[in-house]
């Protein structure tokens, strides 16, 4: 019995942890719930008997996919709704120029 | 408006078609018959795998032996990945001058503490002898070439993290690289010579769960571990080193 | 104590819900995020989600109630009969990895976008709009 409420409660949290990181503003955030998305799969894998699947998961999906995400914000944005208009006159006006 | 409502029909009709199809497949009911009675292609690999091929890990065997050019081919994905990924951000010194890059904060170029310097030197040997250790036992455990390397490169991951001046040896990352993919591809082609077909596993397998068993199959995932490392370590040395080339 | 046989039978459906429901509900939200969103991150964000639904569903349109995985271990090596079914574990192992560089491809672009244009709003990025 235990064993079934631990994973309705994995699913409740696997759920929340998507809509959480698409509906976050704040990117960084989006993305460390795209990570716990990525731990809690891990452990969907492995109690549905498949460990070498929980291994790649774990490794790919938590570290590796998570860093790469916090690069990109590193290197744009970290606002979702910041559009930078300056940024933009700036561009359109030096390619008239 | 009318996009909100078209997006909110589609993912309705994904959603309701998905529910539809599961419902048809019930959750954990035995599909891929038994042995002498095979219904799938699952119940040959589960036979053939522990009498014939003698691995123990019957994922390693559908991986590396009997997908075993699917798996040659992912690994290229993964070479064109890096390779696309590098010429994508290249670039030249005079572009990078022109555009500022204020908007990177000063904060981030800072060199990590010292508790996270020591702690990734004692760590990092620890890992790479882990991701080392999953994928020579990729036919006796849980693991392999893929898990492995990915573990592998999370360890030069914490090095480039935690160090600013950390550099991995392109040298010798090409070398190790190129070497892995030859041998692979040498493997299959020692295959082809002498059994008639590409990547042919040798007649000599030893016994189940002994570590030098299964033919060439450790070997396979050896070469595959050491090309998934560097080509991940690759991508995230190109990723985290964004800035213009000295010339 | 109830043994693991019966008591997947006797709750499957909410086994299935648990299951199958997560993986559909990943997929509907990545797909959403896809379609809906307007910055270039979040839309790979959408990607990388729907990616873990699918990986998911896989894994377990493979799973077998009381199976253990397809794993030989000294004193079980008869025990092929009692084991999940390995193909989709071994699809969805090199599914992961294919993920990962086509996420790594994905972000390089917007990276590069964002240096050329400024932005990685998808309304501002209309250049090739007439």
């Amino acid at each position: 019995m235990a064993i079934l409420i631990f994973l309705i409660v994995m699913a409740i949290i696997l759920i929340a942890a998507a809509i959480y990181s698409i509906m976050q503003k704040d990117l960084l955030f989006a993305v460390l719930g795209t990570g716990v998305v990525s731990l809690v799969l891990s452990i969907f894998f492995y109690m549905l008997q498949a460990p070498d699947v929980a291994i790649t998961e774990a490794a790919i999906g938590i570290a590796l996919t998570t860093i790469i995400f916090i690069i990109t914000i590193r290197n744009t944005t970290r606002d979702e709704n910041k559009y930078n208009d300056d940024h933009i006159n700036k561009f359109k006006t030096k390619k008239d120029a | 408006m009318l996009k909100k409502l078209i997006v909110f029909l589609l993912i309705a009709t994904l959603g309701y078609t998905l529910a539809v199809t599961l419902s048809s497949i019930p959750i954990g009911k035995n599909r891929i018959g038994s042995i002498e009675n095979p219904e799938t292609v699952a119940a040959y690999y589960l036979d053939k795998s522990p009498n014939d091929l003698k691995v123990a890990n019957t994922i390693t065997a559908v991986v590396v032996n009997f997908r075993g050019f699917d798996t040659l081919g992912e690994v290229s994905v993964l070479f064109l990945a890096a390779t696309g990924l590098a010429s994508i951000l290249y670039r030249k010194e005079e572009e990078e001058e022109e555009e500022n890059i204020r908007h990177i904060s000063h904060r981030l170029n800072l060199p990590s503490s010292s508790l996270v310097q020591t702690g990734a030197k004692i760590l990092f040997p620890l890992i790479i002898v882990l991701g080392i250790y999953v994928f020579i036992h990729g036919h006796l455990t849980p693991g392999g070439g893929f898990q492995g390397g990915a573990i592998i490169a999370t360890g030069f991951l914490l090095m480039l993290v935690s160090y600013k001046g950390f550099e991995t040896n392109h040298k010798v990352m090409v070398w190790l690289e190129s070497l892995a993919g030859l041998g692979f591809v040498g493997v299959g082609v020692f295959g082809l010579v002498k059994y008639g077909s590409f990547l042919q596993n040798t007649g000599w397998t030893g016994n189940l769960n002994d570590l030098i068993s299964g033919g060439l199959i450790p070997l396979i995932y050896i070469f595959v571990g050491i090309k998934v490392a560097t080509e991940l370590t690759n991508i995230l040395d190109i990723l985290l080193n964004i800035k213009p080339r000295k010339k | 104590m109830m043994d693991f046989q019966t008591l997947f039978e006797q709750n499957i459906e909410i086994i299935t819900i648990a299951v199958y429901g997560t993986a559909i509900a990943l997929i509907v939200i990545g797909l959403y995020a896809v379609l809906m969103k307007k910055h270039l991150v979040k839309i790979v964000i959408g990607l990388s989600i729907m990616d873990a639904g699918i990986h998911l569903l896989f894994v377990a349109v493979g799973y077998i109630s009381g199976g253990t995985a397809p794993i030989f271990s000294p004193g079980s090596e008869n025990a092929a009969t009692t084991m999940v079914d390995p193909v989709p574990q071994a699809l969805v192992l090199t599914a992961i990895v294919i993920g990962f560089a086509v996420t790594a491809l994905a972000l390089s672009l917007v990276i590069r976008l964002y240096k050329h244009h400024h932005t990685a709003n998808i309304d501002q990025l209309n250049s090739l709009k007439w």
